[in-house]
């Protein structure tokens, strides 16, 4: 994000666009990969460490669904004067059920989403947010997602 | 929760990441006293079952030059919503696509979707796609701009007990 990354050459760029799809669960996975690709399972795995260790990607491994673990999503948005924005940002941001939070161009100028094991949690932490801050917490949980094929072009 | 303590410690084990070794599972098994062959079908179990939408890297659209964000929200009439988010959707810049409940009268905005590009001028074309694509169906839009990330950490469960019981 803010740190500069060293230039990507076209083998990064091959993996990245390859596991944005899956990973075999085999007892080989990056063996296999590698084959597809071309190259050993050592270099795969040594290219991987450099593009997680340079935050070229953010993470590698399992995305778990909160709902199908029982839990919740929501997005969540407040109005935020500017004068308080830092200070309401670390109030926010210290809870662990907030997952991500952006700052964007509206009135409602923070975007956080919650991210709890129960359904419950969510208004739990969206109280105690609207209670720490004294500002009203906008839930917006999703009513239906749709289908997504988008891939980073790498 | 929908799972038993023994995918719960697996779940704990890989939310962080995958080991970046050669036989990943067996040293995620070993971690947990576990077999690979178990940790290999409890994984696939919990992917057929959507608690794992996939096992797969995850871009940070800032390296990859993608560093206009915006969140495009639409006020779409509520009986062709299913319709037109499905092929909102399918818009292969569309990164995620939503369905959320309006808060009036401070927000009149039902459809939400998320688009990126190079620079503010590629997201606007590819908002007017969208509202093209929308027509007369949406009454009203916007579009939100990420300005700064605040925090990305993901879903963290808490660890709360020992994976199967072990200390």
């Amino acid at each position: 994000m803010s740190r500069p990354t060293p230039p990507l050459d076209v083998t990064d760029r091959r993996i990245v666009n390859a596991l944005q799809e899956g990973f075999p669960l085999t007892p080989r996975p990056y063996a296999e990969v590698a084959d597809w690709l071309g190259l050993t399972e050592g270099e795969l795995i040594r290219r991987l460490g450099r593009l997680l260790d340079t935050r070229a990607l953010t993470r590698f491994g399992p995305f778990f669904d909160a709902e199908a673990l029982g839990g919740a999503f929501c997005l969540c948005a407040m109005a935020v004067p500017e004068a308080r924005f830092d200070e309401v940002m670390t109030q926010v941001n210290a809870r662990a059920e907030v997952a991500h939070n952006y700052a964007r161009t509206h009135r409602l100028n923070m975007w956080f989403v919650l991210a709890t094991e129960t359904r419950e949690g969510i208004e739990d932490a969206a109280r105690a947010i609207e209670h720490e801050t004294g500002l009203s917490v906008f839930r917006f949980p999703k009513e239906r997602e749709f289908f997504i094929g988008f891939r980073v072009a790498a | 929760m929908n799972i038993d303590t023994t995918d719960r410690g697996i779940i704990e084990a890989t939310q962080g990441g995958l080991p970046l070794a050669p036989a990943p599972y067996a040293e995620v098994a070993a971690g947990l006293g576990l077999t690979e062959a178990e940790v290999i079908e409890r994984l696939a179990a919990m992917q057929a079952r959507g608690v794992i939408r996939r096992i797969a890297a995850a871009p940070n659209h800032y390296a990859f030059g993608l560093t206009a964000n915006g969140m495009t929200v639409w006020d779409v009439a509520d009986e062709m919503a299913e319709e037109l988010g499905a092929e909102v959707g399918a818009l292969d810049f569309v990164s995620h696509c939503y369905l959320r409940p309006r808060a009036l009268p401070m927000w009149p905005y039902n459809l939400f979707a998320m688009v990126h590009g190079r620079d503010r001028g590629e997201v606007e074309a590819k908002r007017a796609r969208i509202s093209e694509l929308l027509g007369p169906c949406c009454q009203r839009s916007d579009i939100l701009y990420s300005t700064r990330i605040l925090k990305k950490t993901g879903l963290r469960l808490t660890p709360r007990h020992n994976p199967l019981g072990r200390r």
